[in-house]
């Protein structure tokens, strides 16, 4: 259990998927404009993480591996050279199937991640996450909590810089650096502050 | 005709940059330029793989179903990456090693897709891997200049070799550990975008409202 616990706290403050490896850049500039997207954008990458993290784990434990798939009598196939295409199906798929689901049974939360949920699919983070559960050899509780951990992770730090961003509007920016230059500059400050995480085991 | 290819290699390298201005890419240009070895694998492996994409995705433009285009583009990438990645294994095995994840987040890469989706699904095949190319290069010329800037002032390095020397092997040189963290890239591609449009002031953007 505290094994656990450990890799939740390492997954959310210490290896902040946006803050300390840059993963899922993109959209963290792209929606981080207002607290509320932020906010939708953020439980939509949770949620999808959180599902596709272990689903890949399956997948690379029954089908991937070098001899994974001994139960089919195929004990000496190595697939692991298909692992991208097969994570990224698995995530596109997913997130599909998580779109439909949504829109049939939750149509609030639906109409409120809105074009957010089919961009999560070219997320780096979500894909980051596989690839470090693959590289890191995680078993299927540890990648259940690696997934969810850095999907609150993620959300933490976009909901953070999008309150930053509310507040930028008062304060007067140079002109070239205005918009993206002085967001990169506020990351950067972020990733100092939870820098300070670094070094906490449980 | 000779007029629009040139235009469409070089304006992704200062007028219409994908990292300062289009926003595109920016997860792995981040990780990887804390050396310049590292770096310059990467950019050379983006730039093909765009290049290659782009190719492939405005050759089969016109029989890509709109509905299902972004799966299909991403099939194409996925499948070019894991060529890059097997070549990369193949021959510079400790860079490859270094890169970890990284290799593979190129199918997630926004610059792929961005450009696959914007460009190439319009235009004839040969410009779009001439545009291939130019983002690649745009993408490139920051990563490069971000690690420059990070192996030179983080550890006194350039490529591995020492050019400053540090304190640590006798020289005068305190190496800036900062420039070795995440936030230092953070700093330095928002110092490049603010001397990018202060030369060519009209990517400045708008007051957000």
């Amino acid at each position: 259990m505290e094994h656990y616990l450990s890799l939740a706290v390492k997954s959310i403050f210490v290896e902040n998927m946006a803050l300390a490896f840059f993963l899922g850049m993109c959209s963290f500039l792209a929606v981080s404009k207002k607290v509320k997207t932020a906010m939708g954008l953020g439980v939509a990458v949770i949620f999808v993480l959180a599902v596709t993290t272990p689903m890949n784990n399956l997948l690379l434990q029954y089908v991937l591996k070098p001899g994974a798939l001994a139960w089919a009598g195929l004990g000496d196939m190595d697939l692991s050279f298909l692992g991208f295409l097969a994570y990224i199906g698995t995530i596109a798929a997913i997130v599909q199937i998580v779109e439909m689901t949504l829109d049939k049974y939750v149509p609030a939360l639906y109409a409120a991640l809105g074009v957010f949920l089919p961009l999560i699919a070219v997320n780096c983070a979500i894909l980051g996450a596989s690839l470090f559960m693959v590289e890191r050899d995680y078993n299927l509780g540890e990648s259940i909590v690696f997934g969810l951990g850095s999907g609150i992770g993620w959300a933490l730090a976009i909901v953070a810089l999008a309150s930053i961003r509310e507040r930028m509007r008062y304060s007067n920016v140079p002109g070239p650096l205005r918009g993206l230059g002085i967001t990169f500059i506020l990351t950067g400050l972020m990733a100092i502050g939870f820098m300070a995480f670094g070094g906490i085991q449980l | 005709m000779a007029t629009n290819m040139k235009s469409t290699l070089f304006d992704p390298l200062f007028e219409n940059n994908p990292i300062a201005l289009q926003v595109l890419g920016i997860c792995s240009a981040l990780a990887v330029t804390t050396k310049m070895e590292t770096a310059l694998v990467m950019a050379a492996a983006v730039t093909l793989v765009t290049a290659c994409s782009n190719f492939a995705v405005s050759l089969l433009r016109n029989m890509i179903p709109s509905s299902i285009r972004i799966i299909v583009q991403l099939t194409i990438i996925a499948s070019l990456v894991i060529v890059a990645d097997q070549v990369l294994k193949a021959y510079v095995y400790d860079i490859s090693k270094q890169l970890s994840v990284f290799v593979g987040l190129i199918i997630t890469n926004c610059i792929l897709m961005g450009r696959a989706e914007g460009f190439a699904m319009q235009n004839p095949p040969v410009l779009s891997f001439v545009d291939g190319i130019g983002n690649g290069l745009g993408y490139s010329m920051v990563l490069v200049c971000v690690a420059f800037i990070r192996e030179l002032l983080g550890s006194g390095k350039l490529l591995g070799h020492s050019l400053i020397p540090t304190v640590n092997e006798g020289g005068w040189y305190q190496p800036n550990g900062l420039m070795v963290t995440s936030a230092a890239a953070f700093f330095i591609i928002g110092i490049f975008i603010w001397a990018l449009r202060s030369w060519k002031p009209y990517q400045i953007e708008s007051d957000e409202a």
